[in-house]
């Protein structure tokens, strides 16, 4: 009969809290995407040992307190502008490893121009793209990615492309520009996805310290409170409905 | 040792100072009249000499936030605009009063309003001294008349933004910003080293968490009402030291003066001969220049009408800003009236004399 020996030692810990997380309370509804994005973020930054060497930009948007979950140095932007802070800080501070966290309506709906600008001008920061398909903040209106058919606060009826146009992937659109070097879309509705969106986050990382280019990862979210639902439905609905319009995957580099 | 002395352009001046001050970062976008600000940069390449980063951005929006993220990390950065362009920064504006963040913002204002003109106004008055976005706040301001101060203003502005960690706008317009005089220029000062501004601004700026300190945050975000109130009236309570201790002036033939004109920027040059003209007709005439147009020179203002002088002109390129601030000043001890020129007009010497002898020498 095997015999097991149970050894709880600080190496053996699976799971275990990253030093860069804080011991804030997240503000964050039960089942939403932002704290495992959050976490991956901060193992990265513990992996690689750049925790004085990062600076954040937050967004305006649920992850706008992102400043309040992780031990570095942050910059709050004002809605929409974060790739211009970004690039701002990393223009005058080129050893500093600069990156934004950036959900979809200040991302692809009021800073379109900043983030474009910053891709193709191959600014080298790393920009994290929390892609729920709704404005969480301001509770659950039609955002950018919307998709056809869904019901916001704004499309009660559901979106309808004759009158709110189609959702768009902006991640495909900044792709071909020169300046950008990675773009990847993933998700953290699994284990395994988990998993792969920390390669990614790290890859991205890597990428705007070694000088490469701007680095996009688009997370694929769930807004269970915005789009009312339970953690569980929500995961299942995104898989059904947002994974085929949004696909995962490298879309270069 | 022997300063340097050139003929250059008030638009050029900004530029160089800006090298020779020891700035960190430009970022800007074209507009008509100060394109030649970031121009002149570009041409002069400083980041190959002082390690200063000149960047054009997709929009002043774009421009004055790439400002806001590099202030944050405690570097001496500007940026420069037009009227239009001005007002589409100001959004920022509040954020960076919010979260007090030393920077310097140049406004070679034109003619309003909207797209406008091109032609030389001071009908920003309002929107840089009042605040100029959403939220209690007031920037410092400084009123160049020269090609001088356009130099001088950029090394003073800087100083007071880091001072009070607020920041400071010049404003400009487009006579000063395109015209040329003899300039003195400062030599050239070192941009501050990492170590440097490590020591200097240790409390607040972005320079990477270590294990010696907790995380620095630059934000303006505040979901506790009376946290906000309590940091508002710290704001507040700067602007006070402010007004104590910054308000700067120039008088002109003030001593004897039974009527007094008050100009800034280049209308203060015209309104000079204006008083030269009136002193010639046997009226005894002075200027006030306001140096600073936040904080004002209020107590100078009211002095001198508690002095017994008869009247106040407030001569300005638009329809009547300045003058509230001298009506204020002034309250009701003497009568206060405007003449001003706008939409990129300006006025002549003789105008001005004749506004001054309608509206207040001989007033019924």
């Amino acid at each position: 009969m095997a015999e097991f020996e149970v050894q709880i030692k600080e190496e053996n810990l699976a799971f275990r809290k990253s030093p860069i997380l804080t011991d804030k309370v997240m503000h964050y509804c039960p089942g939403c995407s932002h704290g495992t994005v959050h976490n991956l973020v901060a193992e990265v930054i513990e992996e690689l040992g750049i925790q004085d060497k990062t600076i954040g930009v937050s967004p305006v948007g649920c992850s706008v307190f992102a400043y309040n979950y992780l031990h570095i140095d942050w910059s709050q932007a004002a809605h929409g502008r974060a790739c211009a802070v970004a690039t701002g800080i990393k223009r005058t501070n080129p050893d500093k490893m600069v990156f934004t966290y950036q959900g979809d309506g200040d991302l692809a709906a009021i800073g379109t121009a900043e983030t474009i600008h910053a891709c193709n001008r191959g600014e080298n920061i790393a920009v994290i793209f929390i892609n729920n398909a709704i404005y969480g903040m301001t509770g659950g209106q039609m955002a950018p990615t919307t998709l056809i058919g869904m019901k916001t606060a704004t499309t009660p009826y559901g979106r309808d492309p004759k009158l709110n146009g189609f959702p768009y992937k902006i991640a495909d659109m900044i792709a071909p520009l020169p300046g950008v070097c990675y773009v990847t879309r993933q998700s953290v509705h699994t284990p395994a996805n988990v998993r792969k969106a920390k390669n990614a986050i790290k890859k991205a990382f890597q990428n705007a310290m070694a000088g490469k280019g701007l680095s996009f990862v688009e997370i694929v979210a769930t807004c269970n409170s915005g789009w009312k639902m339970s953690p569980v439905a929500a995961n299942k609905w995104m898989e059904e409905n947002c994974i085929p319009f949004y696909p995962l995957g490298d879309i270069k580099g | 040792m022997k300063k340097e002395v050139r003929l250059m352009k008030g638009n050029e001046v900004l530029a160089e100072a800006a090298i020779r001050c020891g700035a960190d970062g430009y970022f800007g976008y074209p507009i008509t009249p100060q394109s030649e600000v970031m121009e002149t940069l570009m041409e002069l390449k400083p980041w190959e000499t002082t390690g200063m980063v000149v960047l054009q951005a997709e929009s002043e929006i774009a421009a004055i936030n790439m400002v806001y993220g590099a202030a944050g990390t405690g570097k001496k950065v500007l940026t420069s605009s037009s009227s239009p362009g001005v007002s589409l920064m100001s959004e920022c504006f509040s954020y960076m009063a919010g979260a007090e963040l030393p920077c310097v913002v140049i406004n070679v204002t034109r003619g309003g309003p909207g797209l406008g003109t091109i032609q030389p106004s001071q009908s920003d008055y309002f929107q840089a001294t009042k605040g100029g976005a959403h939220g209690d706040f007031h920037f410092i301001v400084l009123a160049p008349a020269s090609v001088q101060d356009m130099h001088d203003f950029v090394f003073d502005a800087f100083d007071l933004a880091f001072k009070y960690r607020n920041p400071v706008m010049i404003l400009s317009d487009g006579v000063i910003g395109q015209m040329m005089e003899k300039v003195v220029l400062a030599d050239q000062r070192p941009r501050r080293t990492e170590a440097e501004i490590l020591a200097a601004e240790k409390d607040w700026a972005l320079t990477g968490k270590t294990a010696d300190r907790n995380e620095h945050i630059i934000t303006s975000l505040e979901l506790d009402p009376y946290a906000q109130e309590r940091f508002n009236n710290k704001l507040i309570e700067k602007y006070a030291r402010i007004r104590e201790n910054e308000v700067r002036y120039e008088e002109y033939m003030t001593e004897d003066a039974d009527y007094i004109i008050v100009a800034f920027g280049s209308a203060s040059r015209i309104c000079s001969m204006t008083v030269d003209m009136a002193r010639a007709a046997g009226h005894k005439v002075g200027l006030i220049r306001p140096v600073t147009l936040y904080p004002f020179p209020t107590k100078v203002l009211h002095e001198l009408a508690e002095r017994g002088v008869k009247g106040f002109l407030s001569a300005e390129l638009n329809h009547g800003q300045m003058v509230e601030d001298v009506r204020q000043a002034v309250n009701g001890l003497a009568p206060v009236e405007h003449f001003g020129r706008s939409g990129g007009a300006v006025f002549s010497p003789d105008e001005v004399y004749q506004a001054l002898l309608t509206k207040i020498i001989n007033r019924k």
